[in-house]
């Protein structure tokens, strides 16, 4: 277990904050650790920033991220991992699709894949213009940054996964990375689907280890925190649990609410 | 080729390796996975009466030579898992349904659901480390491993193996207990009671404190407990213990284990274990100019 000083809290919407660590451990676009929030929980989140400051960014859902959300600089967190499956960055050209929250464990690979030079074009939703995420840093990255809120109130009107199904029927990619809500990413898997494209989704589950042995991040078949959190779109789209079930802490498989 | 079929009580395993408790075992697909990545038999998580959240996190946590884990028995209850055993089955391999409870009427009961969903025989976990009034808090005593085993036997007609813990002076009269009991084969050891602590923060890592250590660090005192439970007592032995390799669990075999389970070497090999190490005991056995695994079966006590 690593233990680390907060080194720096950005607050990023009325609902989501950044918390920035030294990291000295490696890490790759996609992949996340356990964050343990001393005396509440342990919980798994995208690592939202790679390099020797590392990042998380934390949207205000429940007791554990209440907490996260009432720390100061200089309060400790413990770390495991990085654990997981990440993005596989291929081709020239991407189009990367992140819904509310979801942008935040894309952003590792905007940047990658804008330092390797490919041509990246960013997708990024929210419900209004306040909750939009990381439009700035995407635009420092160098890259094309596309908005969408659901209520209009910056950029494109309506779904960021309708936003992406404008952008592929314009524009030729080599594929498309995704995070976001199952129901925003199922859209976008369709879209891409019609034009041939391969998508890379991120999925979310309870999780206990995180690495592969307890089964709790049950997936039908797959184990979200080890076989992902990355998938391929042929390897989760056909899949019972995906966009309908999730598991909860007992195992009980129950419907998947849309929530973030 | 040589013959890696086995048995424990009048359970047929066409291998001798099973997956361990708690690992992977909560839902039907991923044993089902496992199932068909080689293993001769699967285990299902502990499962009660009502469904429990187990313990907050953290509840597992890894360190060089194993795994330390609270997860507090955290399960869909009884009701909720007939689907997931259906599902199970479809691996191919036969389910055994592992159970816990607080006195023998529930461990008698929660058996004849698993024997009515399909299980092939049911593990009674009397040695969880952590939980009070659950698991070793009731297992460690020889009287109560009798009864509770008597009770089941008298419920069901599937095989039945008790799971003992090692955490107890003498783990010999907790196997002679379950003999005694009529259980079919023991199954030997659960996690050693342990503890670890972050000194930064000057808090033990583990939400509940304490929990059982698994892997790598804990086999020599499970190959220990089994070599044991071999001389003394005549029902069969399950070995189980920081198992990762043919090598690994040829100790237990020799030791006189008649099949072993895995559940740590997951975290370190994925579901590919079983078929690895199945391939490194034939190899083994075809090395040492053996037909068959019941050859080397409790080997090493002929010296």
């Amino acid at each position: 277990m690593l233990v680390r000083k907060i080194e720096k809290i950005v607050e990023e919407s009325h609902h989501t904050k950044s918390f920035y660590f030294k990291g000295e451990f490696h890490a790759n676009p996609g992949q996340f650790i356990m964050v343990w929030i001393l005396g509440v929980d342990e919980i798994p989140m995208g690592l939202s920033k790679i390099g020797e400051v590392m990042g998380i960014t934390v949207h205000r859902v429940g007791d554990a991220t209440e907490k996260m959300h009432s720390f100061a600089e200089g309060d400790t967190i413990g770390i495991r991992g990085p654990y997981g499956r990440p993005f596989d960055i291929v081709g020239q050209k991407l189009l990367m699709v992140g819904g509310g929250t979801g942008i935040a464990s894309l952003m590792p690979a905007v940047e990658l894949a804008a330092e390797q030079n490919r041509e990246v074009d960013v997708a990024i939703g929210a419900l209004t213009r306040e909750e939009l995420l990381f439009a700035e840093r995407a635009k420092e990255a160098g890259v094309n940054v596309e908005l969408a809120t659901d209520d209009g109130s910056e950029g494109y009107e309506g779904f960021v996964s309708d936003l992406a199904g404008d952008l592929l029927s314009k524009k030729g990619y080599d594929q498309i990375l995704t995070c976001g809500p199952e129901a925003m990413m199922k859209k976008v898997i369709e879209h891409g689907k019609k034009h041939g494209i391969r998508t890379q989704v991120s999925l979310e589950r309870f999780m206990r280890c995180g690495m592969g042995v307890c089964g709790s991040c049950a997936f039908d078949g797959l184990r979200v925190c080890k076989d992902g959190p990355v998938f391929d779109s042929e390897e989760v789209y056909d899949k019972g649990d995906f966009n309908r079930y999730r598991r909860d802490p007992a195992g009980i498989r129950i419907p998947l609410l849309q929530d973030i | 080729m040589v013959d890696l079929s086995t048995s424990a009580g009048d359970l047929k395993l066409k291998n001798p390796t099973m997956l361990a408790s708690g690992v992977l075992g909560e839902t039907g697909e991923l044993l089902s996975r496992v199932a068909k990545s080689g293993a001769g038999a699967v285990v299902t998580k502990s499962i009660g009466l009502e469904p429990r959240e187990g313990h907050p996190n953290p509840t597992v946590i890894e360190f060089e030579f194993g795994l330390l884990n609270a997860v507090g028995l955290a399960n869909p209850g009884i009701e909720n898992f007939r689907e997931e055993l259906e599902i199970a089955k479809n691996g191919g391999v036969p389910v055994i349904g592992s159970i816990f409870g607080k006195n023998a009427g529930e461990f008698a009961e929660l058996a004849a659901k698993m024997e009515e969903y399909g299980a092939s025989a049911v593990e009674l976990n009397l040695s969880c480390p952590h939980e009070e009034g659950l698991g070793q808090e009731i297992g460690a005593e020889p009287e109560n491993v009798e009864h509770i085993t008597k009770e089941v036997k008298g419920s069901v007609r599937i095989p039945v193996f008790p799971k003992l813990t090692p955490n107890v002076k003498d783990i010999v009269a907790l196997a002679d207990a379950a003999s005694k009991g009529g259980a079919d084969a023991v199954v030997a050891i659960n996690s050693v009671k342990a503890m670890a602590i972050s000194p930064e923060t000057k808090m033990p890592i583990l939400a509940n404190k304490i929990g059982g250590l698994s892997g790598t660090a804990i086999r020599p005192i499970g190959v220990r407990c089994v070599y044991e439970i071999w001389r003394e007592v005549s029902i069969p032995v399950i070995g189980v213990g920081g198992i990762s390799s043919g090598m690994d669990a040829l100790q237990y075999i020799t030791a006189g284990a008649s099949a072993v389970q895995i559940g740590s070497g997951v975290w370190i090999s994925g579901p590919g274990i079983f078929s690895n190490v199945n391939k490194e005991i034939e190899e083994y056995l075809e090395r040492n100019g053996h037909e068959s695994l019941k050859e080397v079966i409790g080997a090493a006590h002929s010296c």
